[in-house]
């Protein structure tokens, strides 16, 4: 890993020097912190263990294309991998980053974390690009003017998915949640979906985590027993959506529902900003160049953190410049469009910094569909169908 | 498919009387049906479709119409067919994911974008063997040649720039940024001008290829529909460079633009998702390849009206067509 980060780095230098005349511009060094905390590797798939440099490589990968793009500008982008133990302190690492004069940084941190950073270092004059909270609070009452989204918002994978349904004409959802806090949040996303589009939850059920791994040699016996058990006696229901972000039961109830129905959210047809299966619009070919650095698939959070730093390069580009204010200036104005594999440009909110994108469905396997559908209208851009709009937002920038 | 052939080979036969059997011909190539079909431009109708490799994008006729050129993406090659007998006589090693490739105004040079590897490959066109590699941006794609040959240009997608390419030094000489993920790239006949397409900027950048500056930008809008969904894809220039057509992707319009003042005149309404454009030899019409629903439309270049659409195979995506 650490070789990738300086073969990143090289490469930067190398094509400075290589086209330093050509170029004819003063050379540019930009250095992007990743800051990441640990995610759980209790998962209910093996295939969904985190990479040991899950987020890391996309941030990579992304700072090796802005150096492709350096040789001709003479600009050249370097990542400092920083980890945050679970109970780390996100601020100090901050201010560690600023004190280096690493002022842009791309994290991967539970929404309190980013909080904590993104204000540690708002003296500093430092941005942070959010490449895996969800949480609405980051872009609502919490949304701060030094902060960036790249990950895509509860309400948005939720409206991503309900209008599919919607479309589907499968209004009736039999909605089921974890114990969590999280599972709440997510929950009350679908609700509001529902709400917006015009789908009916019929009954609300809980599943309450009881503890436990997620590993066992014969666990399929149990869990053939347990989901009917959970999905018997439901009210008359098209699609059943399972609100699990904390992967405890939601991937299991695919197959296993007391009705023969569809399950959707945290199983089955899953809303999500990327996945390996995505190929459409050119997105293979980040695929294969993900692949072929990393040997492994690119997943979500990957994505969003290489979104991100082809959002500082392509402002970096533009302005000229690695200072963090005329980069948020640049992303925050007229001239802004990202191309990131979604079949269209990708801007920014500017009520609330949050990139706008489509969102794909996907069966684990394909890309079923990708939303905002046809016929889900808006006056200035369909992506803002998805998620909370303009006119119902609690965000301040300051 | 015998009979389909004879049948093809004497339609060509009675059409074109001494003309040689391949003109008036448009070969459309379908990104998904893995084939080519061929239009008769004077009939206005398919009148033969053929296997080719994987994922077929890209397109190009040798200079005297013989050879057909196919750039297979998904097998990482490009195919050369005889254009009298459609039977494949050779290939050329391109690297992998061949996307585009264009033919040097004296047809002894291919080039061609390596998606995969940020370089444009230059092939021999006689010997068949790679003569040079130029490294360029993320994710290569357009490329054009200037009218004298003295000038490559290649668009990099994700770097967004157009790189200027001094074929005889194998160098760069000029990086131009445009507009996000720029597609292709047009010069006028009379080489004072470098059209790009930036697919989701939504723009066509007009260089000037002497300063290497963008002289102008032109942007495209369309009542009632949203600015993500007007995708600038193929340009195609008239000789005496008045006119301009953009396809427009998923907007399912070609622009029609004054290529001197720059307006945007007309927006022709044609297939959906218009990806790649040609004109026949004499510039009466205009074929459009439309991917989403699987057809040619057919533009009367000077009433400028769609007169007729062509069903082809399963997500047409480039079109060459013959030289008279």
């Amino acid at each position: 890993m650490k070789h990738k980060i300086w073969r990143a780095a090289l490469g930067g230098l190398f094509g400075a020097a290589l086209l330093a005349n050509a170029a004819g511009a003063e050379p540019l060094a930009v250095k992007v912190g990743v800051m990441r905390a640990p995610h759980t590797r209790e998962t209910i798939s093996i295939l969904d263990t985190p990479a040991p440099d899950d987020t890391l490589a996309g941030a990579l990968l992304g700072a090796e294309d802005n150096n492709t793009t350096g040789k001709f500008t003479n600009q050249s982008f370097d990542v400092r991998d920083v980890k945050i133990a679970a109970d780390g302190d996100a601020a100090k690492a901050a201010a560690d980053l600023a004190a280096q004069g690493v002022k842009l940084v791309i994290a991967d941190l539970p929404a309190d974390k980013f909080l904590a950073a993104v204000d540690a270092g708002k003296a500093a004059g430092m941005i942070f690009f959010n490449a895996s909270a969800t949480d609405e609070s980051l872009r609502e009452e919490n949304c701060r003017a030094n902060a960036f989204h790249t990950a895509p918002s509860r309400a948005m994978l939720a409206d991503g998915l309900a209008q599919y349904l919607v479309w589907k004409q499968w209004k009736k959802w039999l909605l089921i949640k974890g114990s969590h806090p999280e599972d709440e949040l997510l929950a009350q996303a679908y609700r509001e979906s529902a709400r917006k589009f015009g789908a009916k939850i019929v009954e609300e059920r809980t599943y309450t985590d009881t503890g436990g791994g997620r590993r066992s040699d014969s666990g399929s016996i149990q869990t053939q027993r347990q989901m009917p058990v959970l999905t018997q006696q439901a009210p008359s229901y098209d699609v059943l959506i399972a609100a699990d972000e904390s992967d405890v039961f939601g991937l299991y109830l695919p197959y296993r529902t007391w009705d023969a129905r569809p399950v959707a959210g945290s199983g089955g047809l899953v809303p999500t900003s990327w996945d390996p299966a995505h190929e459409q619009w050119g997105a293979l070919q980040l695929q294969n160049r993900f692949m072929k650095s990393f040997n492994r698939t690119m997943r979500a959070r990957d994505a969003q953190a290489w979104t991100a730093m082809r959002m500082i390069g392509e402002a970096a580009t533009r302005t000229a410049s690695a200072d963090p204010q005329k980069i948020a200036a640049f992303l925050t104005g007229p001239d802004f469009a990202l191309a990131a594999f979604k079949g269209e440009r990708l801007t920014l909110r500017s009520w609330n910094h949050q990139l706008r994108q489509p969102i794909l469905l996907s069966d684990g396997r394909t890309i079923v569909s990708v939303s905002p559908q046809e016929g889900f209208l808006h006056q200035t851009s369909a992506l803002d169908t998805l998620g909370k709009d303009k006119p119902e937002t609690k965000c301040v920038l300051k | 498919m015998r009979s389909q052939m004879i049948r093809a080979l004497l339609v060509s036969a009675t059409i074109v009387g001494c003309a040689p059997a391949h003109a008036n011909m448009a070969y459309v190539t379908n990104e998904k049906g893995n084939t080519v079909t061929i239009i008769d431009t004077t009939k206005l109708e398919a009148i033969k479709t053929f296997k080719v490799g994987q994922r077929p994008r890209g397109v190009a006729l040798s200079k005297d119409g013989t050879q057909l050129f196919v750039c297979a993406g998904d097998d990482d090659i490009i195919q050369i067919f005889d254009t009298k007998t459609l039977e494949q006589v050779g290939s050329l090693s391109s690297g992998p994911d061949p996307e585009l490739l264009v033919i040097s105004p004296d047809g002894g040079t291919i080039y061609v974008s390596n998606e995969n590897d940020n370089l444009v490959s230059m092939i021999d066109a006689k010997t068949r063997q790679t003569i040079g590699t130029i490294p360029v941006g993320v994710e290569p794609e357009g490329m054009a040649v200037s009218p004298d040959g003295k000038t490559i240009v290649n668009t990099s997608e994700t770097t967004n720039m157009a790189h200027f390419i001094d074929p005889a030094t194998k160098k760069i000489v000029a990086n131009v940024l445009v507009d996000a993920r720029p597609r292709f790239a047009e010069f006028k006949k009379d080489g004072s001008e470098l059209w790009v397409s930036s697919e989701v900027g939504g723009t066509v950048s007009v260089i000037d290829p002497a300063t290497h500056s963008v002289k102008t930008k032109i942007r495209f809008e369309i009542p009632g529909l949203a600015k993500e969904a007007i995708q600038p894809v193929g340009i195609r220039i008239s000789r005496d460079g008045k006119t301009a057509f953009v396809a427009l992707g998923p907007a399912n319009r070609v622009a029609v633009v004054d290529a001197e003042t720059k307006k945007v005149e007309k927006m022709l309404l044609v297939g959906q998702r218009v990806w790649q454009l040609a004109f026949t030899p004499d510039e009466k019409l205009l074929l459009t390849t439309n991917g989403v629903s699987n057809d040619v439309s057919v533009i009367d270049v000077a009433e400028r009206k769609v007169v007729k659409s062509i069903p082809a195979g399963s997500f047409p995506w480039g079109v060459a067509i013959a030289p008279q």
